[in-house]
């Protein structure tokens, strides 16, 4: 399984918000938005993958892009995961059913959890650049940056 | 390893006068991006010592990762100020647990530092602003974790081992 081409229009999905509400594929429409997908809340590498976008959000902000941070961790771990890290990116739990939109976009590993994996999808709901991360690498901000430059 | 011509997005800031600077002219440059409360920095730090490098330190100080990273980054500048970094630097590094600021007073105090002025420019606007913008550079430029060795077009996320120092130093 690898991570959704550019060019490809995003797949249906629904996620679930930190306050229980659904977004969906829909609500993707009419913005940058950059797709976050991390394996596990509380992670070494997925605490600093974080941090580290937290430090540049406002470029990214500024980029007209908003951040999402998708695992197939339950809303209630990622809430407190959030909270920890003092985290401003949306959290999208894909935990029910548990990765349904990973396997949509190309990224559930074997073992039932996200690949750490970047996708950015344009605002016309189509994926326009992406990136699936080697095991243990945290994919700098830098190529978020790159990417953004394919928008 | 990534090559930093492999990159679009920018590329590391070449030195100038802000940068920390230290070694002899002849030996090969190495940057590192690192942050004073990373035990893996200390570690990186403990090896460099002695190889034959030329070492220009830049502050990876992310505000969420730990509290006292831009203090911390912020107070070497401050001692940088009146000619003191590298060894404020080096005494951060080699005694971590104690960070908070009475322990800065004491090194301070060591260094034969003007408190005062310490005080003052470890909090000033301006200080913070330049580690900001470091780290920001970093990350801009493929850096991702702290250490990160940036050699010629070499980007070397972790501490050098001894096999990696060998062959910088050449």
């Amino acid at each position: 399984m690898s991570v959704i081409e550019a060019g490809t229009p995003v797949p249906e999905f629904s996620l679930t918000r930190a306050d229980g509400e659904k977004f969906t594929h829909t609500d993707l429409r009419g913005k940058t938005s950059v797709l976050v997908f991390y394996p596990f809340a509380f992670s070494p590498t997925c605490n600093d993958q974080l941090t580290l976008y937290e430090e540049v959000l406002d470029e990214f902000t500024q980029r007209g892009a908003t951040l999402y941070a998708i695992s197939t961790d339950a809303r209630w771990s990622q809430a407190a995961f959030k909270e920890k890290l003092g985290s401003s990116v949306e959290q999208l739990s894909d935990f029910e059913p548990k990765g349904a939109t990973a396997k949509a976009f190309g990224v559930l590993n074997d073992g039932g959890f996200t690949q750490r994996a970047l996708v950015i999808v344009g605002p016309d709901g189509v994926v326009k650049w992406s990136y699936q991360a080697p095991s243990g690498e945290l994919p700098g901000a830098n190529l978020i940056f790159d990417g953004l430059d394919a928008v | 390893m990534i090559d930093v011509s492999d990159l679009r997005s920018a590329p590391p800031p070449p030195l100038d006068a802000s940068d920390h600077v230290r070694g002899d002219t002849a030996w090969p440059l190495v940057v590192i991006y690192a942050d004073f409360t990373c035990p893996r920095c200390a570690l990186a730090h403990e090896r460099l010592r002695g190889a034959q490098l030329r070492v220009a330190f830049r502050h990876f100080a992310i505000a969420a990762k730990h509290p006292r990273a831009v203090p911390l980054a912020c107070a070497a500048e401050a001692a940088g100020g009146q000619g003191r970094f590298w060894e404020l630097h080096d005494a951060l590094f080699e005694d971590p647990a104690r960070s908070d600021d009475p322990h800065l007073w004491a090194h301070a105090q060591t260094l034969g530092l003007d408190l005062e002025r310490f005080e003052r420019d470890r909090r000033s606007p301006e200080l913070r602003e330049r580690v900001r913008e470091q780290t920001r550079a970093g990350i801009r430029a493929g850096v991702a974790v702290t250490p990160t060795l940036i050699a010629g077009s070499a980007i070397l996320p972790g501490p050098p081992d001894a096999e990696l120092i060998a062959r910088l130093t050449g």
